[in-house]
């Protein structure tokens, strides 16, 4: 479990996050959404430690990140995978090198368990036999698979996420969104993710977090949200009316006025 | 004031480079690859420059001892000591900042921009260790050997050029070489290589490690870190002239 407690961060003389608190629970999907310039990342970076909050504590698992020193925050760190939004894979390792990283730089293991291993994360991303690959020859969502590969490669108890769909088409998207929701409750990890991607919020979002201009405007789940009369909230979630008439669609569905004939939990939960 | 913060900042990164390794055999992996990079990647255009050096150095000698009064097995040691002195450690590290100092900072600007360093970061490696320290550690390994073999070479190539070009015989230019001949000189310039190495590595690394933006901050920076390198060398160069001449 992650708990942020009155984050604050300024950048010069402008607020970026202005007290932020949530509490983001373990075997989640908890999403951080937002507009571009919301804080969002910057409120994420604070929460891995790539940023030091001028206000506020970190929490996990009810131990204070924030104020740990550079041994402790490194063995926290051990416990965290993260997915970036443009992959971050290293360019001059291929593939199998890329995954096999952490695994080299943290454990005593022979090389074939972590082939092994690797291998196994490599299946579980539907990526079987590209180990020899660079990264310069794989397309946006394999790079995005091979990054979520090792991001979880040492059984991380916090998996981050930062725009995992960004560049994406939307087929391919729904492929990420479902494969960390999946990783999500198979290793019971404290999932984050940062995302605008409106697929991702209906399809996954078992906590979600609204930030707008640095501030929580709303947090709930998806099925609040369709039920939400918070202005820029809708207004940011159903920005198009094609969107405004699925959110109607929803709630009548839900209520029960229309049936439901596809029950999204049932469908996006593994 | 911009430029005592980036004193500061440059000191807090040398002194965050040492911290007790994650895993000694990755930095160590890490090393080799960075030898391997800065010293055979640069062989082949220190070779070069080195070779052409000395032919140049006695083609131009030669023209300019006129005097029928001074043996021509000078040109040999004036060849031999502008090599040792000048030419090898100087002009071989300002071409290796332009070589291997634009590599090292646009391969860290570019992890940096691409997010690779945010990402060893999370992992709970310390970037500054495994990433600069290695590059320093090669590089001051290195860049001595590379300007011993830019002596030998530059001095080859002088007598190849002289011998050539029919300016002095091969006998008269290896008793050149012998006379008068202060091992002080080689050591000399070898502590110069290794103060330009800490130079050629340590500050593309600082320009690299903290770029911010995109390409075009990354070329920037690249650039920076030769310019800024060339004129500390430059600089050095005098320093210990100064003081050890």
């Amino acid at each position: 479990m992650i708990e942020v407690k009155n984050i604050q961060k300024q950048f010069g003389d402008k607020t970026v996050i202005e007290d932020v608190s949530a509490s983001m629970e373990t075997g989640r999907c908890n999403l951080i959404i937002g507009a571009s310039g919301s804080g969002k990342t910057v409120l994420m970076k604070c929460m891995v430690g790539l940023l030091k909050p001028d206000r506020g504590e970190v929490y996990y698992n009810g131990t204070d990140f924030t104020n740990m020193d550079a041994a402790q925050k490194t063995q926290i760190r051990k416990e965290i995978g993260m997915l970036f939004q443009g992959s971050a894979l290293f360019d001059s390792l291929n593939v199998e090198q890329n995954i096999m990283f952490p695994l080299n730089m943290f454990t005593q293991d022979s090389f074939t368990t972590k082939l092994k291993r690797v291998n196994a994360v490599l299946e579980r991303v539907n990526l079987a036999g590209v180990n020899k690959k660079f990264p310069a020859e794989l397309s946006g969502g394999m790079k995005k698979r091979v990054a979520l590969a090792r991001a979880v490669v040492l059984n991380p108890k916090y998996l981050f996420c930062d725009e995992p769909n960004s560049g994406l088409d939307p087929q391919t998207s729904l492929v990420i969104d479902k494969l960390i929701r999946e990783l999500t409750v198979e290793y019971n990890i404290t999932t984050v993710i940062n995302t605008h991607d409106m697929n991702s919020v209906m399809e996954i979002g078992d906590y979600i977090l609204y930030m707008y201009q640095g501030k929580k405007e709303w947090e709930g789940t998806r099925k609040d949200i369709i039920f939400s009369k918070n202005q820029l909230l809708n207004d940011f979630i159903f920005a198009s009316d094609f969107l405004k008439d699925a959110k109607d669609m929803r709630m009548l569905e839900e209520t029960g006025k229309i049936p439901n004939e596809r029950n999204m939990d049932e469908l996006t939960r593994p | 004031m911009s430029l005592l913060s980036d004193i500061g900042r440059f000191l807090l990164m040398l002194k965050g480079m040492f911290k007790r390794p994650e895993n000694g055999k990755m930095y160590w992996r890490e090393f080799m690859h960075q030898c391997n990079e800065i010293g055979f990647g640069s062989l082949g255009i220190v070779a070069i420059i080195s070779v052409f050096i000395g032919a140049v150095s006695t083609i131009q000698t030669a023209y300019q001892l006129v005097s029928p009064l001074i043996p021509i097995s000078t040109i040999a040691q004036i060849v031999r000591d502008t090599v040792i002195l000048e030419f090898a450690p100087t002009l071989v590290c300002i071409v290796l900042a332009g070589v291997a100092g634009s590599r090292i900072a646009s391969e860290l600007g570019n992890m940096r921009v691409s997010e690779q360093i945010d990402a060893l970061e999370i992992m709970g490696i310390n970037t500054k260790a495994y990433l600069i320290l290695p590059k320093i550690a090669a590089a001051l390994l290195m860049i001595p050997l590379l300007v011993i073999i830019a002596m030998v070479l530059g001095i080859w190539g002088g007598r190849l050029a002289g011998t050539a070009a029919g300016i002095i015989p091969a006998n008269l230019f290896d008793k050149g070489l012998t006379s008068e001949f202060m091992p002080y000189n080689v050591f000399f310039a070898l502590t110069k290589s290794y103060a330009f190495a800490f130079i050629i590595s340590s500050i593309p690394a600082f320009f690299g490690y903290f770029v911010r933006g995109g390409a075009l901050e990354i070329g920037r920076a690249s650039t920076k870190a030769v310019v800024v390198s060339c004129i500390l060398i430059l600089f050095a160069d005098y320093i210990l002239s100064a003081l050890l001449l």
